[in-house]
């Protein structure tokens, strides 16, 4: 996994809220293995459509280069589908800024080294707002500093210290845990004897 | 010191905590789909064995034929359900694909065959996986890297979610089941209303619920944005889970039914949000839109987004009726159908096929209908009951087990443009094939969709005997 520490690129203002795993990743698409790719895979249904008057945000001139997205409230709800976050960072995106998270959705971002930033919306409303005024706008967010600035503002955001640090590392968790391993087999000793019906189910 | 039954099952399972708060639980089962092979090949690339077999079990769902006319059969799905297969014989763990007889939907068939148990953690790559709460487990989905981190160590790194405690009393009117409860919660506390915690459902209503009532509630809270779902453990899911397949028996039975009647939040335990619904003021619902929370009952009216207050509001309706083909307005009961799905891990058990061939035996459907049964021991037992025949007496397909229509994956699709009235658990825009239009109902309101050919009251209507 690549580290995060700072990351500058394109804004792209997705101006929705409830953007669902089976938009950003629609189900015909997921058979294939991590490495074949899912960047054309994102917002498949949405690319070549229009949103009111105007082509859908990642059709735009610019677009193809953004890296950053805003978007509303409860972004990747749906689906525990981890291609949601493949597909966003497939396509280049780095951050993902938006009013709130779904709770799966903000555990695979971490995980993949995908930044998910949650901003009150008056912070989303803005920033859409500036990405409207002056199109291919860029927008930084520092991870050490926990902050995110674009043209001449800056919002602070909170993130969880353990979250922060695997991502600054770029660290796998499994090889993390498995260096407490004997506490996890000191746990299961203790369960066989009080509650032997977890351990070892068969068919009876 | 009071607890909720959220702090006993945590307390429970903790193996150690971080210094972040984040809890290293021990995961009891451990339930891998024909969809979540990612999560094997983490593990082969990063050369960890699967740790405990005995606590993995395989289920192949997602992509299995279910030999629907509506599928567009690709062979490689079939390449997917195999592999299952091939890292089921690798890891030496049990796994029930095509043709076994305990096969299913995971959500379906792993509760009944005693695979979930009250008081265990049971994980899964499947938001749905909270429908196993509703036995008195700490149930919860997870993506693909958590997979292959349970795979390689049999725990899991979470943060406590906070508690919701929905109470939900007195007593559902005639031709409301627990679907509507669900929906109904939904419509009042929104798609994201509980997100960041696990809700407990109590209340006479809840206490009311069948079984599978109880499943389908605890099913869709991930509708809602929660973790989970739970209810703790009573006489009725007690009743319903002794003699399964993989429940404990005997004395260590006893054993166990002591620890789980005593699961149950203490008297005066502390949770940090409170949601209360009259059950008596629920009506069969139905979803206009894209969102689970775009619901209202079968006798209100498609929204006016001219008269949402919020701008934001005005132009996600606005873009929702559009996708959705609707006119503002329009009675729900006015709204014609091209298809009717009955099935999914939110309602395809033995009751919801029984409520919905009520409605159907001795009538003729208008529109195309399938009906899939949740797992292979839900079809047997409806054939049983002769459900398989009226249903095709009333035209009817009825199909082999399997996730289906409802996500699409295998093939089973509803068609561009047309709209679906649907038993299960999400209507986003493409969910059951690109350009579909889904309406989620109960059962039984599907079966009357399909019968009527459009959204009607259920309640108009008469099972016939």
């Amino acid at each position: 996994m690549t580290p995060f520490v700072t990351h500058e690129g394109v804004a792209a203002p997705l101006e929705r809220a409830q953007v669902n795993t089976d938009l950003i990743a629609p189900a015909r698409f997921l058979k294939r293995g991590r490495q074949d790719g899912f960047g054309d895979a994102l917002f498949a249904d949405l690319r070549g459509t229009m949103d009111g008057d105007r082509p859908f945000v990642l059709d735009r001139d610019g677009m193809a280069a953004a890296s950053v997205l805003v978007a509303g409230e409860n972004f990747g709800c749906g689906s525990s589908r981890e291609h949601a976050v493949w597909a966003l960072m497939d396509f280049g995106f780095r951050v993902i800024i938006a009013e709130s998270f779904a709770d799966i959705f903000y555990n695979n971002a971490a995980q993949n080294g995908l930044l998910a930033v949650s901003l009150p919306a008056s912070d989303i409303g803005a920033l859409w707002h500036a990405c409207a005024m002056n199109p291919g706008l860029t927008a930084k967010a520092d991870l050490p500093r926990q902050e995110i600035t674009y043209a001449d503002r800056s919002a602070r955001f909170a993130i969880d210290a353990y979250r922060k640090d695997m991502l600054r590392q770029g660290l796998s968790e499994i090889a993390m845990t498995l260096k407490d391993l004997k506490a996890v087999r000191d746990f299961e000793r203790g369960r066989a004897e009080d509650r032997p019906w977890l351990s070892h189910p068969k068919q009876a | 010191m009071t607890q909720t039954m959220l702090d006993k099952i945590w307390t429970a399972n903790t193996i150690k905590q971080r210094a972040d708060g984040a809890t290293l639980l021990y995961v009891d089962r451990h339930l891998v789909h024909d969809a979540t092979f990612q999560g094997f090949d983490t593990l082969d690339a990063e050369g960890h064995p699967l740790r405990r077999p005995d606590l993995t079990f395989g289920m192949a769902d997602h992509y299995i034929a279910t030999g629907s006319s509506a599928a567009r059969r690709r062979a490689d799905f079939d390449g997917l359900v195999e592999r299952l297969n091939r890292n089921a014989r690798k890891w030496g763990f049990e796994s029930f694909g095509p043709g076994t007889s305990r096969q299913g939907i995971v959500h379906v068939a792993g509760p009944e065959m005693g695979l979930t148990l009250p008081g265990c953690v049971l994980v899964c790559g499947d938001s749905h996986t909270a429908t196993h709460g509703a036995l008195g487990a700490l149930s919860f989905g997870i993506g693909a890297s958590e997979i292959a981190h349970v795979l390689a160590t049999q725990t899991i790194w979470q943060h406590k979610p906070r508690s919701m405690r929905v109470t939900i009393d007195g007593t559902l009117g005639k031709g409301v089941v627990a679907k509507d409860v669900i929906l109904a919660l939904i419509g009042r506390i929104g798609a994201g209303g509980a997100t960041g915690h696990i809700i407990e459902y109590a209340g006479s209503a809840i206490g009311g619920l069948s079984m599978e009532g109880r499943l389908t509630v605890c099913n869709m809270t991930i509708e809602a944005g929660a973790r989970t779902g739970m209810i703790a453990p009573d006489d009725v899911s007690l009743q319903w889970l002794a003699g399964r397949a993989y429940a404990p028996k005997g004395r260590l039975w006893d054993r166990a039914e002591a620890q789980w009647r005593r699961l149950r939040s203490d008297d005066g335990a502390v949770f940090d949000a409170q949601v209360l619904l009259n059950a008596d003021e629920v009506a069969p619902m139905v979803t206009w839109g894209t969102s689970p929370d775009d619901v209202v009952p079968i006798t209100g009216h498609v929204p006016d987004p001219e008269a949402q207050d919020d701008p934001d509001r005005r132009r996600q309706v606005r873009r929702t009726l559009d996708y959705m083909g609707l006119v503002p307005g329009t009675p729900m009961t006015q709204i014609a159908i091209d298809r009717a799905f009955i099935g999914s891990c939110t309602n395809g058990r033995i009751e919801d096929l029984r409520a919905a061939a009520g409605i159907a035996r001795g009538r003729r459907a208008r529109v195309p209908a399938h009906v899939t049964p949740g797992s292979v021991q839900v079809k047997r037992q409806a054939e049983a009951e002769g459900l398989d025949r009226i249903f095709r007496a009333a035209g009817f397909e009825w199909t082999g087990p399997g996730c289906s229509m409802c996500v699409a994956m295998n093939g089973d699709l509803v068609p561009p443009g047309e709209r679906c009235a649907s038993s299960t658990n999400r209507n986003f825009e493409g969910r059951q094939g690109k350009g579909s239009r889904t309406h989620l109902l109960s059962p039984a309101m599907v079966a009357a969709a399909a019968i009527a050919g459009r959204l009607t009251d259920v309640r108009g209507m008469q099972a016939s005997s």
